[in-house]
C-alpha cells in the first residue's frame, strides 16, 4: 500500500471517530456567529505567524550562544549555561511568562508585550535548542578533530569547515521538531495579553459562546503551520541518514 | 630523514606511556615502528606528527627540533602528512572535496590549481573514478587510500601513518600496503606504525621496536625481526610470527 493511501485511510477513520463523538453529544453548531469574527481570527493567526518566525530566529541564536556556554572550559561560563538550561527546562512556561512579564520586564521598564513575549518565548525555546546543539557538537567523533588538526587547520577553520557542517546535519531534524513545539507554545503568550491566535479564539468564544466553533479553527490553524515543518523534518532525516 | 629523539616522556594521568625514550637514526627514508599494543608506538607517532606535546624530552628531524607551542606546531603539521587508523576523511565532503580542502584552506591554492594538483595522483593510484563519491560510498581500502592521497598532495616532507591498515580486511590491507610500497619507490619518506611484519620487512629501512615506553631495539628489518638478541623483542616475534 502506498504511503499516501495509508495516511488518507487513517485520517478518514480518525475524522469519522471524532464526527461520531460529536454526533453523540448533540452539539448545536453555530458557525454563523463565529464567521462574523473571522477577521479577528485571521489577525490572530497573522500575529502568531509573526511571533513564531521571530522567536524561531532569536531562539536559534540564544540556543547557539547557550550551547557554547555549556561547552565552555571556564567553569563559571559552563555554570551560567547549565543553570539557564535546567531552570528553563524544569519550570512551566506559564510561570516563566507571568514572572518574566509582570516582574522582570516591568522592573527593567520593558513594556511592549510583543517584544517581551518574543524574548520570553525565545529564552524558553533557546534552552531546548542549546541542548540539541550541544548534543550535535558532542556527537562529532574526536577523530574528525584530529584529522582537521593533522591537515593543519586552525581551530576556527576546523569548527567552520569540519565540525559545524556535520553537526548541523545531525541536529536539523531535532531543530525542526523544536520549531513545531515553539509554534504551539506561542499560544501561551495569551496569558500576558498578546493578541495572538489563541487569545483571538478565546475572545471569539466569549463573544459568541460557541466554544467548539472558536477552537476548532484554532487547531486547524496550528496544524497548517506545524505539518509542513514536520514534513521537512522527516525529509531532512531521510536525506542525511546515509552519513550516520 | 635524520631522526634524533632523546629522553621523551609522555604521561596520561597516572599512566606513563613513554618512559624516557631515545632513538637516533642515520639517514633513513622509511622508519617502521613495531611492538606490542599499549607499548607506546602510536603515542610516539602522534608526538612525531606534531599532534601531541610530550611531558619532557625532545625530537629533532634533520637537526630541526620540534616546537612545543601550538601555533608553531600547526605550522609544522602543515609541512607533514598524517594518516590515522580510520575515519580520516570528512564524511560530509566527497573524496575530491576532501583532497581539495587542505590545498585550498591551508596551502592557499585556488580551487582550479588544487584540482590540477590532485588529478595526476588520483589517476596514478586508480582513484579517479571514485572522486565524486562520499566516504560512506567508498570501501575501507578506498577511504584509506584517499586519506593517504590527501596527506600526500600537499607535498609533505614526510608521512606519518598510524596503523593505516589495522581496521581493514586482508584484501583491503594488501591494496593499501601496495600503495605505501609504491610511495616508497617514488621516494616518499615515512614513519609507519604497523602490525604487518611482512610489509615491515619489505618496506622499512629501519625498524624500531617500541615496548614498555622505550625503544628496546632498532636496526635493519632482518636484524630486528629475525635475529634480535633482546629477549623481550625475540619473544614478541616468536609469538606472532609463524
Amino acid at each position: 500500500m502506498p504511503r499516501w493511501l495509508a495516511h488518507t485511510i487513517v485520517v478518514v477513520l480518525f475524522a469519522a471517530l471524532i464526527a461520531l463523538a460529536f454526533s453523540r453529544v448533540n452539539y448545536a453548531w453555530n458557525w454563523a456567529g463565529v464567521w462574523e469574527y473571522r477577521q479577528k481570527l485571521l489577525q490572530g493567526f497573522g500575529v502568531t505567524v509573526a511571533l513564531s518566525l521571530t522567536s524561531l530566529i532569536v531562539s536559534t541564536l540564544i540556543g547557539m550562544l547557550a550551547a557554547l556556554l555549556l561547552g565552555a572550559k571556564n567553569p563559571l561560563l559552563e555554570a551560567v549555561g547549565r543553570v539557564y538550561v535546567e531552570l528553563i527546562r524544569g519550570t512551566p512556561l506559564l510561570v516563566q511568562l507571568l514572572i518574566g512579564f509582570y516582574v522582570v520586564a516591568s522592573a527593567v521598564g520593558l513594556e511592549n508585550r510583543y517584544v517581551v513575549g518574543v524574548l520570553l518565548l525565545s529564552l524558553f525555546s533557546g534552552a531546548y535548542m542549546a541542548e540539541i546543539f550541544r548534543g550535535g557538537l558532542a556527537a562529532i567523533p574526536q577523530t574528525q578533530r584530529d584529522s582537521a588538526r593533522a591537515i593543519g587547520l586552525t581551530p576556527w577553520q576546523s569548527f567552520r569547515l569540519v565540525i559545524l557542517p556535520q553537526a548541523i546535519r545531525l541536529v536539523l531534524p531535532a531543530v525542526a521538531g523544536q520549531f513545531v513545539s515553539l509554534i504551539k507554545d506561542s499560544s501561551l503568550l495569551s496569558v500576558i495579553a498578546v493578541s495572538e491566535f489563541t487569545l483571538a479564539a478565546q475572545e471569539v468564544n466569549s463573544f459568541t459562546y460557541s466554544t467548539l466553533e472558536s477552537y476548532l479553527p484554532l487547531a486547524a490553524g496550528y496544524l497548517l503551520l506545524t505539518l509542513p515543518l514536520s514534513a521537512v523534518s522527516r525529509l531532512l532525516e531521510r536525506r542525511y541518514r546515509y552519513e550516520a | 630523514m635524520n631522526l634524533e629523539i632523546s629522553g621523551l616522556v609522555q604521561r596520561f594521568g597516572a599512566t606513563t606511556v613513554l618512559d624516557s625514550l631515545d632513538l637516533r637514526t642515520a639517514a633513513v627514508r622509511s622508519l617502521v615502528l613495531v611492538g606490542p599494543s599499549g607499548g607506546g608506538k602510536s603515542t610516539l607517532l602522534r608526538i612525531l606528527a606534531g599532534l601531541d606535546v610530550p611531558v619532557a624530552g625532545s625530537v629533532a628531524f634533520d637537526g630541526v627540533t620540534l616546537p612545543r607551542d601550538e601555533p608553531s606546531l600547526r605550522a609544522y603539521r602543515r609541512t607533514v602528512g598524517t594518516v590515522f587508523q580510520a575515519y580520516n576523511l570528512f564524511p560530509h565532503l566527497s573524496a575530491m572535496e576532501n583532497l581539495l580542502l587542505p590545498l585550498v584552506h591551508v596551502h592557499g591554492l585556488s580551487e582550479s590549481e588544487a584540482r590540477a594538483r590532485v588529478r595526476g595522483p588520483l589517476e596514478r593510484f586508480h582513484l579517479a573514478e571514485h572522486a565524486a563519491k562520499r566516504p560512506a560510498e567508498l570501501s575501507g581500502g578506498q577511504k584509506q587510500r584517499i586519506a593517504i592521497l590527501r596527506a600526500l598532495v600537499v607535498q609533505p616532507k614526510r608521512l606519518f601513518l598510524d596503523e593505516p591498515t589495522s581496521a581493514l580486511d586482508p584484501e583491503m590491507t594488501a591494496e593499501v600496503l601496495e600503495m605505501i610500497g609504491e610511495l616508497k619507490d617514488l621516494g616518499t619518506q615515512f614513519v609507519l606504525v604497523t602490525h604487518e611484519m611482512g610489509f615491515a620487512r619489505r618496506a622499512a629501512d629501519l625498524v624500531a621496536f617500541v615496548g614498555d615506553g622505550r625503544v628496546l631495539a632498532h636496526g635493519p628489518p632482518g636484524e630486528i625481526i629475525d635475529r634480535c638478541d633482546v629477549p623481550r623483542v625475540r619473544s614478541f616475534f616468536a609469538r606472532i610470527l609463524p
